[in-house]
């Protein structure tokens, strides 16, 4: 073996590797330090009354309370938007799959996903407010799950249809070969396949409508109270860390960094319980 | 390899014969069968004879029919758009492609084991216990425990896995998932097995281990193999079908097709010209 000569091509391999290193410890930083952020601004001010009580009288100007009316708000909102956009985007990432499939169609309904998916989501929310204009609903918890459905719909559909293309043909093949109906093959072999992956595109979704703000901005509204009707305001994480930031009251500006530590903790405690439960699923899928 | 071979043998149970073998009635006859994807013709006017347990191989060119023959078989020629068919096949004298046949009952009485083994989204005993849950074979856990162990054994597969029953299917070697296949299709109670090339995705100690299982097997089950290795059908066949652009151009007893071919066709195939 000879020594290793430095020509171009080790040079560029150093390089781009180099540069690799270097995009990786960049987002990994930013993460770790919003992360540091929140919790070294948010623990102070974070409280057993903070996740227990809806704000008091006067909450806004440094007095008691906490923020449970948007906890519940925003699991309310992100959960049914959620559940909403997947009771529609799952036939569509079916008929995508099955009826489209790379056609042409098939292609300009996944790029219309891709599209919709980019769009700020200040924009969805005002669409929505028109739509509630029109029909003359006002601002509400449902209105704030519909427009969340909306924005969640692209992500989880184009999740959904990534992990219904990697389905492998010869399963259902195998399955039918041993005599199983179609319907068998679908609920025990199609459905035990797919389950991880569905799970994470629900997560995606959930991820995308729970820390949204401007898409409820106009549609949910805000509450001091507990929502108890979907056709009433709701309050939401997203927006009561934006008001209390806002704040020039320092102790409400320390509320608004545990409000969004409280947001992050549910968001990570959800991804690290689904991840769990799809690694427990995909234990025997075929890769 | 003949030593592993032999051991396979050794440990499976003995499988109790159904009666005498090949005297009698033919297991499979196909009459005046066709068969077209969309307006290509891929099999002309075939008619067969498939003797009861025996091993038949298909052989032939590429491209010939020789799998879309054997999925005329187990009624998997439907699953394909476009493909359509005509003729009959008669499994021990009725038609599986008649109105009142039930194509699951069809699939459950013909096997396939397939080119690469496919097995399910599940652990090894599940794989095997899938098809008797899906046809409510059996009546315990304990009927169950045992019938997989059983086809495990059969297939040769019982002493690798015995610890590990409950791992992915996917963890085995490819070899292993092949044998798994054919405990799994064995669990159902097939009458016959068909393997569409089963061995060509495996390493040669695997094949050799699955063509023994094959050899070992026929007393029981008709078997009909396509293949495309002249070697591998020598090692097989008792009953040969030769096939060249989707018609039968002979078929016949192994050992006279081999030593004494009619067809020039055939004669050319056997000889390497293609």
């Amino acid at each position: 073996m000879t020594t290793r000569r430095w020509e171009r091509r080790h040079l560029a391999e150093a390089l781009v590797k180099g540069m690799m290193y270097f995009s990786i410890g960049l987002v990994a930083g930013s993460l770790a330090l919003i992360l540091w952020t929140v919790v070294i601004r948010g623990i102070p001010a974070m409280s057993w009354e903070m996740v227990s009580m809806p704000p008091e009288g006067g909450y806004f100007m440094g007095k008691g309370g906490g923020v449970l009316n948007a906890i519940i708000g925003s699991l309310y909102l992100a959960s049914g938007g959620t559940l909403l956009a997947l009771i529609f985007g799952l036939p569509i990432a079916l008929y995508l799959e099955t009826y489209l499939g790379e056609s042409p169609w098939g292609r300009y309904v996944r790029l219309s996903l891709d599209v919709l998916w980019g769009i700020p989501s200040i924009v969805y929310g005002v669409f929505g407010f028109t739509l509630m204009l029109a029909i003359g609903l006002r601002a509400s918890l449902l209105a704030g799950i519909i427009v969340l459905a909306l924005l969640e719909l692209p992500i989880m559909v184009r999740a959904m249809d990534e992990v219904i293309r990697r389905m492998p043909v010869d399963l259902e093949q195998a399955a039918l070969a041993l005599g199983s109906t179609k319907l068998e093959v679908a609920l025990r072999i199609v459905t035990r396949q797919m389950l991880p992956g569905i799970i994470t595109a629900v997560l995606l979704g959930f991820g995308r409508g729970i820390g949204d703000a401007a898409s409820v901005l106009f549609t949910a509204g805000y509450t001091d109270r507990i929502t108890t009707s979907l056709l009433r305001p709701t309050a939401s994480l997203p927006l009561a860390v934006f008001f209390q930031l806002a704040s020039p009251f320092p102790e409400v500006q320390k509320r608004g960094y545990a409000s969004a530590l409280i947001l992050t903790v549910i968001v990570l405690v959800i991804s690290l319980g689904s991840r769990w439960i799809s690694g427990r699923l995909s234990r025997y899928t075929i890769k | 390899m003949q030593s592993d071979a032999e051991k396979g043998s050794m440990d499976a149970p003995t499988l109790k014969a159904r009666g005498p073998a090949a005297e009698g009635d033919p297991h499979i006859r196909v009459r005046n069968l066709n068969a077209y994807y969309g307006k290509v013709q891929a099999l002309t006017n075939i008619n067969l004879e498939i003797p009861k347990r025996q091993i038949t191989v298909i052989m032939g060119p590429s491209g010939c029919g020789k799998s879309t023959l054997l999925k005329t078989f187990n009624r998997f020629l439907e699953l394909t758009d476009g493909a359509k068919l005509s003729g009959e096949v008669l499994l021990d004298g009725q038609d599986i492609y008649a109105k009142d046949v039930d194509e699951t009952e069809v699939r459950k009485r013909v096997g396939l084991l397939a080119q690469r083994p496919s097995t399910l989204p599940m652990s090894i005993y599940d794989n095997v216990a899938y098809g008797m849950h899906v046809h409510r074979m059996k009546r315990s856990r304990k009927e169950y425990k045992e019938a997989v162990r059983h086809y495990l054994e059969i297939a040769g597969l019982w002493d690798e896995v015995q610890r590990r029953l409950h791992d992915p299917a996917t963890s085995l070697s490819i070899g292993q998932q092949q044998r798994l296949c054919l405990a799994r299709g064995l669990a159902v109670e097939p009458e016959i097995i068909l393997g569409d090339e089963p061995t060509s995705a495996l390493d040669p100690i695997s094949s050799l281990n699955i063509e023994s299982r094959l050899l070992d097997l026929k007393r029981v089950y008709t078997t009909v193999i396509v293949t495309h290795t002249l070697r591998q059908a020598k090692r097989l066949a008792d009953y040969v079908i030769y096939m060249y652009l989707g018609e039968v151009i002979e078929a016949g007893a192994a050992r006279e097709v081999f030593s004494n071919p009619k067809h020039d066709r055939t004669k050319a195939y056997l000889e390497g010209q293609f």
